[in-house]
């Protein structure tokens, strides 16, 4: 797989391969490129923001509440457009409890009036 | 007549915090912005990534605006005029604005800052060949639709940029079910942040072409499609290479413009390469009493500086306005040798540290920043990586200065 570390400005460029059962980073400046390079390549994780529509109307923004990992991205967006928010909430207020089974709560990054 | 001791102009994030600034100095403060609520361009950048320098956790950018507008809102000292659309200023700092609710409203300040953020560029501005039709939107206009109307522009996209405006939309249009068939950059390299670039393109195997531009578009009534072609060094297309991709939208995210119309026919001095005031380190323009701060003073990557750099301008108004800002003889900052502009262009002599924030011209690997004062060099900074796309900054001693500064960069 190759990749860019993007732990510092210098972007450097990974490659990273499994050889006899360990994974092997090549191209990092540093120890953080390779600690990166081995996370994106075992089990990349990212927080996930989108928006849900109202019932009623309107849109309101979101984040999972921590980073879900990435093959799990496609089914959350799915949920998300899917679903549809019946009642008002506040920044900060969880909407969904876990919807892709994987821990991540979905939560609210704006107000929205129900409408 | 109203009176205030700091009026500022336009409710973002530099607004905000130019607002908590001049509460810290004990300045009545009125805020002027023009849409519905405050916040700026923030409540449109759903995504996350603000705040990590500022709040040390990484927030939405409606999260961000959020933390502000509270203070904001629950601190008396400051009058908040929503829907307030300010039509012009003077130098003897009178402020004319209009809402619907208030009517047209004359505002005497003590001190002006400007915070109006800035406008993007659009299809008239950088000249695109071919017919008129729907379907063409500057990122930042589609960004809106999508994240505050609920309003998908369209289902296959070229993007033309790779700023990161254009990056963050080309991942939000493939979640809403778009596809994304190509970001063109006219650049060999991208002006966005490394990190979007893995993360909103290679994420969704979205590709990204450098030295690429659009070069004509097509349709009557909805676009149908575009032309692509590599350029040359020279930026001219080689033709020969043109390529068609058919499509129904094309965003430009190719720059933004600092909105300072308001100045128009003032004496503030603008510099050409920014499009914003000249100022110094306060944040005050040539004309005493008017400061800029945020992107309506030069173009920011990272809102965390937008708003230490609006608290300053804030908290400077608020002494001016009290007669209490002292200032001394200053200084030129003179960039070169591959810095394009750096900012404050003047500063005062006297004492503690100044910051001064720079942008080079391209990307750099292992130089130096070097700045001299009178012929001494004051300050040297090593630097891995410089790319156009992100402000650099570099802290220099007042006390060392002996005459203009010139910032440039060394192997
Ligand atoms: C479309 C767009 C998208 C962006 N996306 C990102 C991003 O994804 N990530 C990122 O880090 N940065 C992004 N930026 C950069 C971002 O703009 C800055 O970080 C920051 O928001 C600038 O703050 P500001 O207060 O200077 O300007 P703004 O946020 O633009 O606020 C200016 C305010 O002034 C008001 N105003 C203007 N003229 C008047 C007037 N005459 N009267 C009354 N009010 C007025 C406007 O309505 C607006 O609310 C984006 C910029 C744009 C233009
Ligand atoms: S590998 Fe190290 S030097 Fe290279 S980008 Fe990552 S953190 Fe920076």
């Amino acid at each position: 797989m190759n990749t860019t570390c993007i732990m510092c400005p210098m972007g450097c460029s990974l490659t990273v391969e499994e050889k006899d059962g360990a994974v092997i980073v090549t191209g990092n400046g540093c120890p953080r490129g390779e600690k990166y390079g081995k996370a994106e390549f075992t089990h990349p994780e990212r927080v996930v923001t989108t928006l849900l529509k109202g019932t009623y109307g309107g849109v309101v923004s979101v984040k999972t509440d921590r980073p879900i990992p990435k093959d799990k991205i496609g089914d959350l967006l799915s949920w998300a457009a899917s679903f549809r928010l019946d009642h008002a909430v506040k920044t900060g207020d969880v909407i969904a409890e876990s919807p892709v089974a994987c821990g991540a709560n979905v939560v609210a990054t704006s107000d929205f009036k129900g409408r | 007549m109203k009176k205030f001791d700091v009026v500022i102009i336009g409710g973002g994030p530099a607004g905000m915090a130019a607002a908590l600034g001049a509460r810290e100095q004990g300045a009545s403060v009125a805020l002027l912005e023009r849409d519905d609520r405050l916040g700026g361009i923030l409540n449109q950048c759903i995504h996350n990534g603000f705040g990590l320098h500022y709040f040390g956790e990484e927030l939405t950018g409606p999260e961000y605006a959020k933390r502000f507008r509270d203070k904001v809102l629950a601190d008396k000292g400051i009058t908040v005029f929503l829907e307030a659309m300010v039509l012009s200023l003077t130098e003897d700092r009178v402020v004319r604005a209009i809402s619907p609710t208030a009517g047209l409203m004359e505002l005497h300040a003590g001190a002006i800052v400007l915070a109006m953020g800035c406008r993007e560029r659009s299809a008239g501005a950088i000249a695109l060949a071919g017919t008129r039709p729907a379907g063409i939107y500057t990122a930042g206009m589609a960004q809106r639709l999508s994240n505050v109307e609920g309003y998908l522009v369209g289902k296959e996209v070229v993007i033309l940029g790779s700023g990161d405006i254009g990056l963050i939309m080309a991942r939000r249009m493939t979640s809403e079910g778009a596809k994304v068939k190509l970001v063109a950059e006219i650049m060999p390299f991208s002006s966005g942040l490394k990190r979007n670039i893995v993360q909103c393109l290679n994420d969704y195997d979205i590709p990204l072409r450098y030295s690429t531009t659009v070069t004509r578009v097509t349709g009557k009534n909805r676009l149908t499609g575009v032309y692509v072609a590599p350029v040359d060094e020279k930026m001219n297309p080689l033709l020969e290479k043109e390529e068609y991709i058919p499509c129904d939208t094309l965003l430009l995210s190719v720059g933004l413009i600092p909105e300072n119309d308001l100045l128009t026919g003032t004496s503030v001095e603008m510099s050409r390469v920014t499009s914003g005031a000249v100022v110094d380190e306060f944040r005050q323009t040539s004309v005493p009493g008017i400061f800029s701060a945020g992107n309506v003073l030069h173009v920011h990557d990272l809102v965390d500086n937008v708003s230490e750099e609006a608290f300053v301008a804030g908290a400077s108004a608020a002494k001016f306005s009290k007669g209490e800002l002292a200032l001394s003889e200053t200084v030129s900052v003179l960039p070169s040798n591959g810095v394009r502009y750096a900012l404050p262009q003047k500063v005062h002599q006297g004492e503690g540290k100044v910051k001064i924030y720079f942008r080079v011209d391209k990307v750099y690997r292992g130089r130096t920043v070097v700045v001299e004062s009178g012929g001494e060099v004051v300050k040297r900074k090593k630097t891995l990586v410089m790319a156009p796309g992100e402000m650099q900054n570099v802290e220099v001693d007042k006390a060392l200065i002996r005459g203009d500064l010139s910032i440039y960069t060394e192997e």
